[in-house]
């Protein structure tokens, strides 16, 4: 055995399974947060009407959810989707699953609420640059419902600005809905990007 | 900046370099030049290219090239130009061409080696010295082409090393990977992510390496995948194991320093650190025990058993092999950067080890990476900074004198050690000054 394999046969175990408290930049200054999380923002309103036809209840919901990104409403947001509830930017749109192939998203509630904390601790030092979206849904089309369940296809547009850079997102939402009450919960969105595969000009911090 | 190009050694000392090597254009095309278009590229992986005619355009320093596989099973890597009035031949990133390359402008043909096939209305060129046997006539190949394991290289350069002395002992990169198969292969998947990167590409290539950023860095998401983590243990349920992936990115200082760089010459180089992959479940043992079976005990234990976390094949190569990741840079511009993220099946292994390596491409190498976010922040944030006039000169102090040198491979005493550095720019400068 060569002796870079016999070096390499030397362990240093780096996954460590406890809390790592000696971290991070608060650990050399405590004091120190480039961010302050905005806390105790309203909701956006729901819509007023009550005398609805199914399309523009699922419509609401479509538009609700888009308002929630852009007013950055992470909590509010993941409450949509039901508890096995699961939001998937799968590669391609042939792609029929996620288990076995790759996405660019594909998270249960628990993974979203890991990226909401990422997003919202002081140091997701790449969320220090103001930035925001300007989503649009339409073109909406239910493709089936039950007494449970709903399929709805739409497409979207969103516009984002980060630090002076503007990009511009597209595609298709497919959502399956599951009634509650008389609102729904999401069992399922899938989302293709239309620039899925396109070179990035940085990434995707958050769902679109 | 007269002095760049005389000599670029004044501007790499020891423990410093000065800030011109990341801005400077005049700079960035002889690296082009020097290293490029010089030394053993990676293109791509065989199994991209299953059938005669498939091919892959790939970008080498300025050059784009075509990676093809021919009627007789062998990959060539060709200038993608028609020799006639230079339009490019392929105008996809991959597809498959049929025995043939079509110019789109005046119909030359051309055999899947780059020979001229036919040229219409050829008679029009009789008398002149463009006739079809002229060998200018035909598609130019890159100098050298060969592969390891797999793994695909070409230079445009006649001369050099052979790509086993590029490698050197870096090679491990893709021993490890394919070592894990129990048929010692790999598969490429058909999935490649492009992020651009706003920075040199030395800072990809030092970030890689370097233990002391994880825990600043990506604290947030180590922090929240922790908690959730937590969560989920004490309602007394088992964390999948991706949610560590991301977690362990907290990991204090001290065990981030307690972990070792080797350095190899050429600027390759191993952050070594074992990633926990063989949690004590059916679906391991069922692999460790084809490992054993395909290897014998010994040997499958050393290939499991590697601490291995990245090895980096300098200048433009990132290798995860424990987990089957692949980046690879193709520079644009001295402030852009393109990567190109790939991941790989090992051959012979079940779907549940498949999928653990699979969540690490989804949640650190997808356009929606948890970690490279933070990362992509920071070598913005570099770039401008080192164009601006507030100081002349980046330090690689950090453990300066104190790592441990045996036969021209310098292994750092601290995780932490900007070693890596100090080992890249050394091979740099060797590059910039031939």
């Amino acid at each position: 055995m060569s002796d870079l394999h016999k070096r390499l046969l030397e362990d240093v175990v780096i996954f460590e399974n406890k809390e790592a408290h000696k971290t991070g930049a608060q650990f050399i200054a405590p004091d120190h947060s480039p961010r302050h999380t905005v806390q105790g923002k309203p909701l956006p309103a729901r819509s007023a009407v009550t005398e609805a036809s199914l399309q523009q209840r699922v419509e609401e919901l479509l538009f609700h959810q888009s308002e929630l990104l852009d007013e950055k409403q992470w909590a509010a947001y993941i409450d949509l989707f039901a508890a096995d509830g699961v939001y998937w930017m799968p590669v391609t749109p042939e792609q029929t699953e996620w288990l076995d192939y790759p996405s660019i998203f594909v998270e249960d509630r628990r993974m979203m609420e890991i990226r909401m904390g990422r997003v919202t601790h002081p140091n997701a030092w790449s969320q220090a640059p103001q930035w925001g979206t300007s989503h649009l849904v339409g073109n909406v089309v239910i493709e089936s419902f039950s007494d449970t369940e709903i399929c709805v296809r739409s497409r979207f547009q969103m516009m984002e600005l980060r630090r002076d850079t503007t990009r511009h997102f597209a595609g298709t939402y497919r959502h399956k809905l599951q009634r509650v009450g008389d609102d729904f919960k999401i069992s399922l969105q899938r989302v293709d990007l239309l620039n899925g595969q396109a070179p990035f000009d940085y990434v995707l911090q958050i769902w679109v | 900046m007269e002095h760049c190009l005389k000599g670029t050694c004044v501007l790499v000392e020891p423990d410093r370099v000065h800030k011109s090597v990341y801005t400077d254009q005049a700079i960035f095309d002889r690296e082009m030049a020097n290293i490029w278009e010089t030394t053993w590229v990676y293109c791509g992986h065989e199994s991209q290219l299953k059938k005669t005619g498939d091919y892959a355009t790939v970008q080498i320093g300025r050059q784009p090239m075509i990676m093809v596989r021919g009627g007789d099973g062998t990959i060539r890597v060709l200038y993608n130009r028609c020799p006639h009035r230079g339009v490019q031949l392929c105008g996809n990133r991959q597809g498959n061409t049929g025995s043939t390359f079509v110019c789109s402008y005046h119909a030359w043909t051309f055999h899947l080696d780059g020979r001229v096939k036919g040229i219409p209305l050829a008679h029009g060129y009789a008398g002149t010295r463009m006739t079809p046997d002229n060998p200018d006539c035909s598609m130019k190949a890159a100098a050298r082409v060969d592969s390891y394991r797999g793994f695909v290289f070409a230079s445009l350069s006649a001369t050099g090393p052979s790509l086993l002395e590029f490698l050197g002992e870096a090679r491990i990169a893709f021993d490890d990977m394919c070592d894990r198969s129990p048929e010692g292969e790999v598969e490429i998947v058909p999935v490649c992510h492009r992020v651009m990167q706003h920075s040199n590409w030395k800072f990809f290539m030092e970030n890689q390496l370097d233990a002391l950023h994880p825990s600043v860095t990506h604290q947030s998401t180590g922090v929240a995948a922790g908690r959730v983590e937590r969560k989920l243990q004490e309602q007394g349920q088992k964390p999948p194991l991706f949610y560590h992936y991301l977690s362990t990115f907290a990991s204090s200082f001290e065990l981030w320093d307690s972990v070792q760089t080797v350095n190899f010459p050429r600027g390759h180089g191993i952050l070594k650190g074992y990633m926990g992959l063989r949690p004590d479940d059916p679906d391991t043992k069922e692999y460790v025990a084809a490992m054993y079976r395909a290897y014998g005990e010994q040997q499958a234990q050393e290939y499991l058993g590697r601490s291995i976390h990245h090895v980096l094949i300098y200048p433009y190569l990132s290798v995860q092999s424990p987990l089957q990741q692949l980046r690879v840079l193709r520079p644009v511009a001295p402030d852009k950067t393109m990567a190109e993220i790939w991941h790989f099946r090992l051959k012979g292994v079940s779907q549940a080890i498949y999928r653990r390596a699979l969540w690490y491409f989804n949640l650190v190498n997808s356009p929606a990476t948890m970690i490279n976010a933070d990362d992509l922040e920071n070598w913005t944030k570099g770039q401008w900074g080192l164009e601006s006039n507030g100081g002349e000169w980046v330090s690689f102090h950090r453990n300066f004198g104190g790592d441990t040198r045996e036969n021209g491979v310098t292994y750092s005493n601290n995780g932490t050690s900007e070693a890596v550095m100090r080992s890249q720019f050394e091979a740099w400068r060797e590059y910039m000054n031939e």
